[in-house]
């Protein structure tokens, strides 16, 4: 039995989420191997390779999966799926996009970002926005699932596995026109330890310009919910909640954010949770930790000033 | 062009579930139901596309209980030409609806299928990309702009870091973010003229698909409950909280 990761990576660097799709799968058990595909990523595969519990990388270097198209990437993976029981990758934009198509090949169900291993066929996934936690054993041959990186520890880098060079090439119905990118020099949300997010109570996208102030003091990723999205404040990108991006920092902090399904969705396992709002009655107040019921334009300039 | 556009019946977002004594399941009797959001952004869309004289005709299609017929009901109030309702009272994983769907486009044969990235209920995230799969079709999932320019769709993609813009040649499979559109709200006219429409019902036999079980559900269980927070009554005192009792900061 062994195990076949996809790698998580923009074809210059490995991303973190990586490491811990490989705890997932070391809990699964068996030999790991780990499949990097892109273009030029030559570095993320050597950073691959350093992972502990990996036993090989499998480096396919080509043009032709430079933009991680879904209906090529899938063709690799589904290429190499005979030797594995196990195939798994990190619930990113990419892992959602590709893996269902491997699966569906497969003809075998996958399952959606697990977020406990009971067994090598039972997992634990949440459904419903999060109110509901379900553990599910698959009756397949291969089990094909993402993994929700926030759920597990990453893997040490003390490995040393060897990278083998894979020639098939594969091409895309699709092809890549263009994308823009958020630049920021603020660590990524999947990753921060602390995140400082707002919502409609900011008001305006200039203002959010205070939470960066503190963000930046905290060494901590800028987070919104949909409202604050929906109204242009601030990329879409920077969405957390059941259709954003699902964190666990260490501290959350949810300014002017009132608390809904969706939003919690996506940030209550954060381990502390900081509320700050003027409305009393607001959900988020729920599941915080600490609440402070005060107007964020008073608080968080004085925040960042005791910070 | 065709456009095929399938929608799922679920709980209604703003209700919070609650999970079944027994912990089989979540508590869904009795409790208020909706379109999915985003399959209701999908049939927005594809209305859209057919006002712009891109689309000739707008299928929306359900797996679902009887009960599923509302929704498609909704559907075809909001613009859609036509419904098929396939009926089947069990709760299918996204790889069996894959299978049905392509079953349907098979006889319809629509140059765009376009459907939500994901129900609210199974939060799976699967079944357009695995119809695309099956039906060999390429994909754009997570679109938050559908463009067709000839016999070429471009689509414009939330990914994490950002927008990604893919083209691709028809058919194709589309799943809609929340941000491809604002849907609208049904008027009473179309809400009454919506009845009159055609709504074809089938079953799992006549669509001659054989769908076996893949998963078993061993359990639902709550979410563990976070501990009751504090109110802290100044900012000074957060600080000094996070500084000293959760150590944080």
């Amino acid at each position: 039995m062994a195990v076949l990761v996809i790698a998580e990576h923009d074809n210059a660097s490995l991303k973190q989420d990586t490491a811990k799709v490989v705890a997932a799968a070391k809990a699964i058990g068996g030999d790991i191997h780990l499949l990097v595909a892109g273009q030029d990523c030559k570095a993320a595969a050597d950073a691959a390779a350093k992972l502990e519990g990996v036993s090989k990388v499998l480096l396919a270097d080509n043009p032709a999966y430079g933009a991680h198209l879904a209906d090529n990437i899938g063709e690799i993976i589904l290429s190499l799926s005979g030797d594995y029981s196990h195939i798994l990758v990190a619930a990113s934009s990419q892992g959602k996009d590709i893996l269902p198509r491997v699966a569906a090949l497969l003809d075998v169900a996958q399952l959606s970002e697990i977020t406990k291993v009971i067994d090598a066929d039972t997992f634990v996934r949440p459904v419903y926005a999060g109110n509901a936690m379900a553990t599910v054993k698959s009756l397949d041959d291969k089990k094909v699932a993402t993994v929700r990186a926030s759920a597990f520890d990453a893997v040490a880098e003390s490995g040393s596995a060897e990278v083998n060079q894979l020639d098939s090439v594969f091409d895309a119905k699709s092809s890549f026109v263009s994308q823009s990118l958020t630049e920021s020099a603020r660590p990524e949300l999947g990753s921060a330890r602390v995140i400082v997010s707002g919502g409609r109570g900011m008001g305006s996208g200039e203002n959010f310009a205070m939470l960066e102030a503190l963000a930046d003091k905290l060494g901590a990723a800028v987070g919104a919910s949909r409202a604050a999205v929906d109204a242009g404040f601030v990329p879409n990108d920077l969405q957390v909640g059941q259709t954003g991006k699902i964190v666990a920092p260490e501290l959350y902090i949810a300014v002017g954010i009132s608390g809904a399904i969706q939003h919690l969705a996506g940030m209550k396992d954060s381990k502390v949770i900081v509320a700050i709002n003027k409305d009393p009655e607001a959900p988020i107040f729920q599941v915080a930790d600490y609440g402070l019921e005060a107007d964020l334009f008073d608080v968080v300039p004085k925040l960042n000033e005791l910070i | 062009m065709k456009v095929l556009v399938p929608v799922k019946r679920v709980v209604d977002a703003n209700v919070k579930v609650r999970v079944k004594a027994d912990n089989t399941g979540v508590e869904t009797a009795n409790l208020k139901m909706a379109l999915n959001p985003f399959c209701e952004i999908a049939v927005e869309e594809a209305v859209r596309l057919k006002e712009a004289g891109s689309a000739s005709e707008v299928v929306v299609v359900s797996i679902g209980p009887k009960a599923a017929q509302e929704q498609l009901r909704t559907a075809l109030a909001l613009g859609a030409d036509r419904a098929i309702h396939i009926e089947i009272d069990e709760e299918l994983v996204p790889l069996s609806i894959a299978k049905l769907l392509k079953a349907v486009q098979d006889k319809e044969q629509a140059q765009l299928i376009l459907l939500g990235k994901q129900s609210i209920d199974g939060d799976n995230n699967q079944t357009g990309q695995m119809l695309a799969a099956l039906a060999g079709m390429p994909q754009a999932t997570f679109a938050s702009e559908v463009k067709l320019e000839g016999e070429t769709l471009l689509v414009t993609r939330e990914v994490d870091g950002g927008l990604q813009t893919l083209s691709m040649p028809l058919p194709a499979v589309v799943t809609a973010d929340l941000r491809l559109n604002e849907p609208r709200y049904a008027s009473l006219p179309n809400i009454m003229k919506a009845k009159r429409k055609p709504l074809e019902t089938m079953s799992v036999e006549d669509l001659e698909v054989t769908l076996k079980q893949h998963v078993q559900v061993l359990e639902v269980a709550a979410p563990a409950s976070r501990q009751a927070g504090v109110m802290v009554a100044s900012v000074e005192e957060l600080v000094d909280k996070l500084k000293n009792e959760a150590k944080v900061i």
